[in-house]
């Protein structure tokens, strides 16, 4: 774990004062079957947009609450990294965009036998989302259909 | 990581389990998402080191396990 003394005094008062959403009750859902036969999908919230898409706006009050499809079988090294956030270091998925949506790992781990499949579409959100009121009513549910309708069973979620 | 845990809640209430990496397991223990793997990497660094595919199948690796646990909410620390 980073110790919060080692982050920037503007992020570390952020983190302090910033009044974080409680989840309460916390929701379970149970595993249906082994992790070697789930289908596997990955939300990020890097910023990440294949060439041509949107790019997130950084210009969104509170933060841009929308979301980017990612399918399966994208070439992850070719994904453009849009997230505008100055509070962490973009060095790691500028040298290797499976720092923010680890496809290649996926796909290895379903030839190794970890995993059953990587699904067809991922989820990219641009994190930092500060005034996530939207973003909970509106775009998780619809993240949500979407990972539902293509059967996923697990999802792994990858903050930067 | 307040983002990635709001969407664990909205996904485990769709039926779908989800585990999240976290580089502020201290933020993350007040949000409280469903399950989390603390990781001892700097923020924009989750999968650990770029281009070290073995270190980054065995944080996913650690991550898929804790999908089995049904103690929510769970937060674990990264095995060495």
């Amino acid at each position: 774990m980073v110790e919060t003394r080692k982050l920037s005094n503007g992020l570390r008062t952020f983190l302090k004062t910033y009044a974080w959403r409680r989840i309460d009750p916390v929701p379970v859902a149970l595993l249906q079957k082994p992790i070697s036969q789930c289908r596997v999908a990955v939300v990020s919230s890097a910023g990440f947009v294949v060439p041509g898409d949107e790019p997130f706006s950084d210009s969104a009050s509170g933060g841009d609450d929308s979301f980017r499809v990612i399918t399966g079988d994208a070439d992850v090294q070719s994904l453009e990294d849009h997230h505008d956030s100055k509070s962490f270091s973009h060095a790691g998925v500028e040298a290797d965009r499976n720092m923010g949506l680890p496809l290649d790992r996926l796909h290895e781990l379903v030839t190794t036998g970890e995993i059953g499949s990587v699904a067809p579409r991922h989820i990219s959100v641009m994190g930092s989302i500060t005034t996530p009121d939207r973003f909970v009513s509106c775009t998780l549910p619809a993240i949500a259909d979407l990972l539902v309708e293509d059967h996923v069973d697990v999802a792994l979620m990858v903050p930067v | 990581m307040q983002t990635v845990g709001l969407a664990q809640a909205t996904i485990e209430e769709h039926g779908i389990p989800t585990a999240s990496i976290t580089m502020l397991a201290n933020i993350t223990a007040k949000i409280r998402p469903p399950r989390a793997l603390a990781v001892p990497y700097p923020l924009g660094f989750p999968l650990g080191e770029p281009n070290n595919a073995q270190l980054q199948r065995d944080i996913l690796v650690q991550l898929l396990a804790l999908l089995e646990r049904d103690d929510v909410p769970v937060l674990e620390q990264l095995r060495a």
